[in-house]
């Protein structure tokens, strides 16, 4: 068997359960590919000791023939979960040479499940930004290019190393991790699926914290059959996170029966905006008569807050940020600046986190220390809180209609160029999530599919929001947008 | 319950230069929950151990880690809210209180400033003089106690221990209720008492298992009660904070200076800045901690880490079920059914072990004798050792059985002291002590009579002397006592001397 690194999981697992392939193989290939990917920035700690015994005790589980799903297959893992013993960096400087001792649910609920960690992946630092160009590593590189012009395009963020990494078929998934879009819109920028799943579905113990009421994980896959697979894998009520829902996990693969029938999709008229590409709108249309062509209703919908989201995010996130990052001082773990002879803990502070944090992290930590602050309180964060309740609200309602799932773009705009945007208005890159934080702040499962290529040969993904606690239902419509869409392209090789 | 009335305490007046200022005193009393694990981790709260092995990934804030309440913390919280007779909030929350500094290791203390789980409660404070101020609570929170930095073991470092950080504490924010120092100290030493009847703090004031911020201002005569009519904290004085004390005396002393400081402030024309201060007990002072104008911003928001929390009316209830009697009942029981006085009956409940030994002792006994003998002998006697109630070598039995022994008039009062302390110092059972050292009292009539007999035989000049006056005839008790080594029922005794030298 050739090019084993380019196995779906579902193919992979089904491979190694027929004996057709060893999780040896399988690792060895994804190892050879990341070897040979130094361009795309995707992986930024390797882990191949870690991953070949990994491996071979995967193959002993496999050939005893109790092995789960996820036994034996190589994935990656986003530089935001801690795995122990394994750098893990948030990539940001101020974790620099942080080695956890202990491992986040989720990885170690895959670990345990038998798959196989390659090594850590690129991401925006601390999971803040859309072009993952804030990375202490440097960004990572998107394996789409337009046409055959050799510009370098952003994988999008936060989770861009992942998106990458999947997309250039380095690993057959990985996991990601979503504040406001930071799995869907990377998914949908590099032509593969993404899902953000219910908020409390998948434990943020372990996960280094970005906006602890947004921050959700999931999986970054080839197919949705895949994110179905690894999503089993990952979620499950964890005592050790309060917000972690008690609720059996469903077998998610299982809902996969490829008959929408009956369901009602809703197309938020408050999505269409002005000056919106006109293959976005061609793509969002099509993915409609996709749906209705399985036998779904389509229904215009309203979401009337939506316009709110987007500022109340940037006011709830970096409140909430500018809290969970105050323990990055220098004093216990990770980076700690040199001090001269009369400093004092002030200086401490101010010098370690000057040197540790890069400019996005620290324009969200004075942002949110703004919104916070005596005086501004109410005017800022208690209004984006009730923005917040609103747009809870504008879905629940539209699901109380009878509304299965909610069809939107996924992203604005196909990739665009690394550093078109290094000079421009943050709020430019902030509207990279205009699409996707409404269902962060309203704590909804969301997906991102590939579905179509822009005129210059890009991917380009549509959204699919489900009802709290239905993911099964939002992948069984997922399916059906996939199966209809036939996306197949992949990225030239050129790295 | 028998409802103890006490008068109002008058409130402490202090003659300024120009004119008399009361004072105003609300109270912040940090009390740590008895519990084995902190509030949001599984590691040990206990004291003493080395520096830093208390503490679990979350104690340290390591990336990526989070709260879970511990269930039994907010038990003590309700139970002690219970105990103040104060109102149980079903729905509560916590909140992240933002500050930097090392021994706070996340950056930010879980706090609850919104939704605190305790609502309004009162404390009956007794100054032991007849009079009682009950004092409103306004609510008490749970938080986070911050580590320890120790300054002084490194010319150029600092160092922290996380031993203490997290562990469960309870403020307790009382009015602006207390009008003196006396009773500031008699407020904080009445919840220790409380609490301790509970469980729910050991109330250790020198390891800082409780300490209080102490809120002081003076204002006029008439302007408190305008006040209290008004609830307008505008007919009050501009307010100090006096941070961390954990001793009754400071708390005083603290209190004293700066009622004293701010008047001649008020007094030379000048205006009170609020602020933070620290008292220096060696120096005598309170002294600036922090401005209003360096006053921390906490940038107060709810915990996202921590979903609101719930509890149900029945498990308070369960909980109130489970309450121990507490101090004002027991004191009030005590006066009621031992006849007590009001000081002995404070005396004996100012802990569960005393009341308990008290109870036991007096047990089908005199309750006035049992009172006395555990106050004035066995307390006496335990303070003379440096020993605690609970370490006492005699038991409520033993003394008891002295008791009955004085009761039934096989020993005087007197041996019974020494039958005390035979017993306190061999663990001897008290009968057998009267019995093997032969110290039951006579009260065979006859052989007193012929005691009696004999030294007034030999004493005919102080026969004549007490003939003449009458008090002269305990010369001649103390001569028969003296003879029958003090075992001679005294009363027999008195009578037949009286009798005899009547002639």
């Amino acid at each position: 068997m050739t090019d084993l690194n380019t196995l779906t999981l579902a193919d992979a697992r089904d491979a190694l359960r027929r004996g057709d392939t060893t999780s040896k193989e399988l690792t060895e290939a994804c190892l050879k590919a990341i070897d040979g990917a130094g361009a795309l920035n995707a992986f930024v700690h390797h882990t191949p000791e870690i991953a070949l015994e990994r491996a071979a005790e995967a193959d002993k589980r496999i050939a005893a023939g109790d092995a789960p799903d996820m036994c034996g297959l190589p994935i990656g893992i986003k530089d935001l979960f801690c795995t122990e013993g394994v750098p893990s960096q948030a990539a940001s400087r101020i974790l620099e040479g942080f080695l956890p001792q202990y491992e986040s649910t989720i990885t170690a609920q895959l670990k345990s499940a038998g798959a196989v960690m390659l090594g850590k992946l690129n991401m925006d630092e601390f999971a803040m930004g859309s072009s993952n160009e804030t990375s202490a590593y440097g960004n990572a590189v998107n394996p789409w290019r337009r046409g055959n012009d050799d510009a370098q395009l952003t994988p999008g963020g936060s989770s861009g190393g992942s998106a990458a990494a999947v997309a250039a078929d380095l690993c057959l998934a990985a996991t990601g991790t979503d504040t406001g879009g930071s799995i869907r819109q990377p998914a949908a920028f590099t032509g593969i699926v993404g899902i953000k799943p219910t908020y409390g579905r998948c434990s943020r113990w372990g996960v280094v914290a970005f906006a602890s009421s947004l921050d959700q994980a999931g999986p970054m896959t080839k197919t949705v059959r895949d994110s179905a697979i690894m999503l089993g894998a990952m979620c499950g009520h964890d005592p050790k996170d309060s917000t972690s829902a008690n609720l059996p996990v469903p077998d998610f693969e299982a809902a996969l029966t490829g008959d929408i029938r009956g369901k009602k999709i809703g197309i938020p008229r408050e999505y269409r905006m002005d000056g919106m590409p006109e293959d976005i709108e061609k793509l969002w249309d099509d993915g409609a008569a996709m749906l209705r062509d399985a036998g779904a209703e389509i229904v215009e919908i309203s979401l009337p807050h939506t316009k709110y989201a987007l500022p109340a995010y940037y006011v709830i996130a970096p409140a909430e940020a500018s809290s969970n990052l105050a323990r990055y001082d220098g004093v216990r773990f990770g980076h700690r600046a040199k001090l001269e002879q009369g400093d004092g803990i002030t200086e401490l502070y101010e010098k370690t986190r000057a040197e540790g944090f890069g400019a996005e992290v620290q324009r969200r930590v004075m942002v949110g220390t703004y919104v916070l602050s005596a005086g501004f309180y109410d005017a800022y964060y208690n209004r984006a809180r009730r923005v917040r309740t609103l747009i809870k609200k504008d879905f629940e309602d539209v699901f109380a209609q009878g509304v299965d799932a909610i069809l939107t773009p996924a992203t604005p705009s196909a990739a665009f160029g690394l550093g078109e945007m290094t000079d421009a208005d943050p709020v430019k890159m902030y509207l990279n999530d205009v699409f996707t934080v409404t269902v962060n702040m309203a704590g909804l499962p969301g997906i991102a599919v590939p579905t179509g290529l822009d005129k210059q040969g890009l991917p380009l993904g549509l959204q699919l929001i489900g009802r709290p606690w239905e993911e099964a239902d939002l992948l069984s419509s997922a399916y059906v947008l996939e199966q209809a869409a036939g996306f197949v392209a992949k990225p030239g090789k050129w790295w | 319950m028998l409802d103890l009335s006490y008068d109002l305490p008058k409130p402490r007046v202090i003659a300024g230069a120009k004119h008399d200022w009361e004072l105003v005193i609300g109270m912040e009393v940090h009390a740590q929950v008895a519990s084995n694990a902190k509030l949001f981790s599984g590691a040990s709260t206990q004291f003493g151990a080395e520096p830093n092995s208390n503490v679990a990934f979350i104690d340290a804030a390591m990336p990526g880690m989070l709260p879970v309440i511990n269930e039994y913390c907010i038990e003590q919280a309700v139970r002690t809210g219970l105990g103040l007779n104060a109102e149980i909030h079903l729905k509560s929350a916590f909140d992240r209180k933002n500050y930097f500094y090392p021994d706070q290791p996340a950056g930010y203390q879980i706090s609850q400033l919104y939704h605190p789980i305790v609502g309004e409660g009162e404390v009956l404070v007794e100054l032991g003089d007849g009079t009682a101020r009950p004092v409103r609570v306004e609510r008490i929170h749970m938080e986070q106690d911050a580590g320890k930095s120790i300054h002084d073991m490194d010319p150029d470092m600092s160092f922290v221990d996380l031993n203490r950080a997290g562990v469960c504490l309870m403020e307790i924010v009382s009015r602006p209720d207390i009008r003196s120092a006396e009773e500031a100290a008699a407020y904080i030493l009445k919840l220790r008492q409380i609490m301790r009847y509970l469980g729910t703090c050991d109330g250790d004031m020198q390891n800082g298992n409780l300490r209080a911020d102490v809120n002081v201002s003076v204002c006029r005569p008439g302007d408190y009660e305008r006040y209290r009519e008004s609830g307008d904290f505008g007919h009050l004085g501009t307010r100090c904070e006096i941070k961390n004390m954990n001793s009754t005396r400071f708390i005083q002393q603290a209190i004293e200076v700066e009622a004293r400081r701010q008047i001649a402030i008020l007094e030379a024309g000048g205006e009170v800045d609020q602020e933070t201060r620290g008292f220096d007990p060696v120096k005598g002072e309170t002294r600036t901690q922090r401005s209003k104008e360096e006053a921390h911003d906490y940038r107060y928001f709810p915990d996202p880490d921590l979903l609101p929390l719930e509890i149900e009316q029945d498990w308070v209830d369960q909980i109130k079920s489970s309450l121990p009697e507490l101090p004002d009942a027991k004191k009030a029981r005590f006066i009621n059914d031992f006849g007590l006085t009001d000081y002995d009956a404070s005396v004996l409940t100012a802990d569960l072990d005393s009341a308990g030994y008290f109870e036991a002792v007096a047990a089908g006994r005199d309750g006035k004798m049992a009172a006395n003998w555990v106050i004035n002998e066995l307390f006496g006697r335990l303070k003379k050792d440096d020993k605690d109630i609970d370490a006492s070598p005699v038991t409520p039995a033993q003394l008891g059985g002295i008791i009955d022994l004085i009761a039934s008039d096989a020993i005087s009062g007197k041996i019974a002291k020494d039958v005390f302390e035979i017993a306190y110092t061999t663990g001897r059972d008290p009968a057998e002590i009267v019995e093997t050292e032969g110290l039951k009292q006579v009260t065979d009539t006859g052989a007193i009579e012929a005691a009696v007999d004999e030294i007034i035989a030999a004493n005919p000049d102080q026969v004549a002397k007490a003939q003449e006056n009458p008090k002269l005839a305990g010369w001649f008790v103390g001569q028969v006592m003296k003879a029958t080594g003090g075992k001679a029922n005294p009363k027999a005794v008195n009578e037949l001397v009286a009798q005899k030298l009547k002639g």
